[in-house]
């Protein structure tokens, strides 16, 4: 690169295609030596004008890797773009009457949201807290401080925009079937949802022709403000706080802490600490110590395995491949029971392990309430043995 | 036989004779009273404490230990080495009660025995909305829609061979640190602050496949991500912030990303809340007009006190937290302690960081000695000397715009109380006389 100056060939410059790295650093030390050696200055005009040559030749005709990919196949595009925006840009066609939703929300729906969309037992509820009065207004009163009809905020009293159902239902129900339901199916139970806030009566049939219509009739449609500030990640937000640095004026009452009874309710936190360091994690099985610091002697530390969810790694794999933990939790009843529950109703039984194989492969009702668990053909016998036995064996 | 080497001497074995070591403790631990003064001295408080000396010295020095004195394991003994056994307590952790569908669910990062900036990957706070995957890379596909010249396809090769950045970036969740809206509800900072983590990400600029793809950046004022797993995530993001740092990432931390976040691919949104950041990335179309999708239209919207929802606040603004000592942790004595805690801003890099340690009269800068860059954790310390008093612990973050991180009290009289994301406020924790740190609204 240390060549002399005037053996520059402004020429090889210009070609920079090939190799444009090796090329401009020498057009680099062209400058740097014409100023060295005092050069004329149009010189160093020639080499930044050789410069900016580079640049451009790389802004424009390189970029080699403009042509990685392909294509997208139009019938790609519609398998994948299934969106749905409030404008209804995306919306298939289709129609789906309320009794012909509230026959698919039995069977596939009805398990988590409950038969009328309130159920707060797995998600929080879909419906209610809703009047005839917010679909006059097209703001939900119920979201003012105090003004609740519903134990809790449901998704129709927020929701403004009856695309976001549509296209939610769509892409994401059932949940552990999600894409399965029709385009009809979802018109269906979109239409009883409605239904059961009483915001189309029970004989409609919900269609691409007439949504835009019942859009007009959502609780909650001008319930939305779009604050700009918070949306952008430039600027400033709402809140102002000054940096006060001495003598600040402060309330010194603690407003809120945490109650004792709450002490152990994240379990111990002596175990979700290390074991070395200038802390540990307070032993929240115990009250606190009562004196000063270093007056009661710290429990030794221990490293705990935690079982994060329970189960063998093999048994776990299954379990959620084959969609159980959707129904079923480790230590808590979801839909059916938890295994746990399993495990304690049938302790001592001794054909178990025959028992629950013939459950898991056939399905069942009535042992644990009126959910029927579906039988479940997909499940080798072999898949299905390994889970009765790490039932029967306790499901730790 | 001490020969003076230079100026300085060799330290002679036992220099201090195991009675002065003893009462030089004694001294220093007069506060503890009868217990630790009776018998020999011994100090029963073992794990906490180290255990008192024999006359000659400590076990730990005097008896080879048996890795001191036998032979190790082989290299490779593990493939894929794991942190080491004595680290088990620190791990990722759903909070009890607060979600009832494990597929839809949050771990939180244990904040509290973390350094630095960076998360390790396998303490990554995870967010699932419909259960993870571990998806087969070579059948996975991007594809790029909408208002573009060409609609395109990717694969996995292509992306990987298109010229990559890797930058590092927090990653925090619109809720984190939700449960403080209202009342203290959670014990530590891992549940307070934890669905937050900061990485390095690796992948090519969202930019660079939007101008392959000829995106119309003048119609086109949006983009929609979305998803492969069951929920396909949807966001929108405005076309000037995905046309300046959007990383369509593949890499996390040096390897892939883990399956819990996103593998092959996800979106890097920097500055934005997580749910931005969509997993499993399939697909980015290009659109005019917002799209109000399901984690727009229901949640991720902050309820004001007129009832009116703010839809599309994105941001995460500037933050911090001190996370030693931190709520549930227990301090083993008076005296020094370097008070330690993170920092971050959507907005840009942190400027700097102030602490507090008597519930907000008078504050001190803390030091940042680690790396600064915009939308990152940033470590920052300070030193402080405890005198076994009740003391309240707080942090308060600057950003490069100036905005000072707020109190509660200040957040609450412009949003209320009933809004469930975005909550940025000031943290405090009550240090108790019994070396107890407990999590307090002190404002």
């Amino acid at each position: 690169m240390n060549f002399p100056v005037h053996n520059t060939k402004i020429p090889a410059v210009r070609s920079a295609g090939d190799s444009r790295q090796g090329t401009f650093q020498g057009t680099l030390s062209v400058a740097r030596q014409s100023q060295s050696h005092g050069l004329l200055s149009q010189v160093r005009r020639v080499a930044v004008l050789a410069l900016a040559c580079v640049a451009f030749s790389a802004f424009a005709q390189v970029k080699p890797w403009q042509s990685m990919g392909r294509d997208a196949t139009p019938a790609e595009v519609k398998a994948w773009d299934i969106d749905v925006r409030p404008d209804f840009k995306g919306l298939p066609k289709g129609a789906g009457s309320v009794d012909r939703g509230a026959a698919v929300w039995e069977a596939q729906c009805t398990s988590c949201h409950g038969i009328f969309g309130e159920s707060n037992e797995v998600f929080t509820p879909i419906i209610g807290g809703t009047t005839a009065d917010d679909i006059k207004t097209g703001r939900v009163r119920g979201l003012l401080e105090g003004k609740s009809i519903a134990p809790q905020r449901t998704t129709v009293m927020k929701v403004a925009t009856l695309s976001t159902l549509w296209d939610y239902i769509n892409r994401a129900m059932p949940w552990n079937a999600p894409k399965s339901l029709s385009a009809d199916e979802v018109f269906a139970v979109t239409a009883y949802l409605l239904n059961l806030a009483d915001i189309v009566p029970a004989d409609f049939t919900l269609s691409d022709k007439n949504i835009a219509e019942v859009q007009q009739r959502m609780p909650n449609r001008n319930g939305m403000v779009f604050y700009e500030p918070l949306w952008r990640t430039e600027g400033k937000g709402d809140v102002k706080n000054v940096a006060c640095m001495k003598n600040c004026e402060v309330n010194e009452t603690i407003h809120s802490s945490l109650p004792d009874f709450a002490r152990d309710a994240h379990g111990n936190i002596a175990e979700q600490n290390r074991i070395i360091g200038p802390v540990r994690g307070a032993d929240t099985m115990q009250p606190p110590p009562k004196g000063p610091v270093g007056s009661v002697a710290l429990v030794k530390s221990v490293v705990v395995v935690a079982a994060a969810t329970g189960g063998s790694a093999d048994v776990k794999g299954l379990l959620s491949a084959n969609a159980c933990l959707a129904c079923h939790g480790m230590k808590s009843k979801i839909v059916g029971p938890g295994f746990n529950e399993v495990v304690a109703k049938h302790k001592g039984r001794p054909d178990l392990e025959v028992y629950l194989l013939s459950k898991i492969k056939g399905g069942g009702v009535g042992v644990f309430g009126n959910m029927p668990m579906p039988a479940q053909p997909q499940l080798s016998d072999v898949d299905a043995k390994t889970m009765a036995r790490w039932i029967a064996a306790g499901a730790l | 036989m001490r020969e003076v080497i230079g100026r300085v001497l060799p330290a002679p074995e036992n220099f201090l004779s195991a009675d002065k070591l003893e009462n030089a403790r004694k001294a220093r631990r007069r506060f503890m009273g009868a217990a630790l003064a009776m018998g020999a001295g011994v100090v029963t408080s073992a794990g906490a404490v180290s255990k008192a000396l024999a006359a000659d010295g400590e076990d730990a020095i005097l008896k080879l230990p048996e890795h001191t004195t036998g032979l190790g394991q082989s290299v490779a003994t593990d493939g894929y080495g794991k942190p080491s056994k004595w680290e088990a307590n620190l791990q990722r952790r759903q909070s009890p009660g607060l979600t009832r569908v494990n597929q839809a669910s949050v771990s939180f990062t244990p904040l509290q025995g973390l350094f630095g900036m960076l998360t390790p990957s396998g303490l990554h706070f995870e967010r699932h909305h419909q259960g993870w995957w571990d998806i087969d890379p070579s059948n996975h596909r991007l594809m790029i829609n909408g208002l573009v010249k060409r609609q395109r396809v990717f694969t996995m090769d292509d992306l990987m061979r298109l010229p990559s950045v890797s930058r590092i970036h927090f990653i925090e969740c619109g809720a984190n640190t939700a449960t403080e809206w209202g009342n203290v509800a959670v014990p530590t900072v891992q549940y307070t602050h934890g669905m937050v983590s900061c990485s390095e990400f690796t992948g090519v600029l969202l930019s660079t496949l939007l101008e392959m793809c000829g995106a119309d950046k003048k119609l086109g004022k949006y983009i929609l991500a979305e998803g492969a797993d069951g929920s396909s995530m949807t966001r929108t993001i405005a076309m000037d912030r995905a046309m300046d740092d959007c990383i369509v990432a593949w890499g996390m931390n040096g390897e892939m990303l883990r399956p819990e976040n996103g593998y092959p691919l996800r979106l890097v949104v920097p500055g934005v809340q997580g749910v931005s950041w969509v997993k499993y990335l399939r697909r980015i179309e290009v659109g005019d007009q917002k799209y109000a999708t399901k984690d727009e239209a229901v949640h991720y919207m902050d309820l004001m006190p007129d009832g009116l929802h703010r839809q599309f606040t994105s941001v995460q603004e500037c933050k911090s937290v001190i996370t030693t000592p931190s709520g549930g942790q227990t301090l083993l004595d008076m005296g020094y302690y370097n008070v330690t805690g993170l920092a971050w801003s959507g907005r840009g890099p942190i400027k700097r960081v102030d602490v507090s340690t008597d519930g907000g009269r008078n504050w001190r800068i803390a030091r940042i000695d680690g790396t600064v860059l915009p939308k990152a954790m940033t470590r920052f310390n300070i030193d402080w000397v405890w005198d076994g008093k009740p003391a309240i612990l707080q942090s308060r973050a600057i950003d490069s715009t100036g905005y000072v991180q707020p109190q509660i009290n200040q957040l609450r009289a412009l949003r209320g109380t009933r809004s469930v994301y975005h909550q940025n406020a000031i943290q405090s924790w009550l240090l108790s006389e019994n070396g107890e740190v407990s999590n307090v609204q002190v404002y």
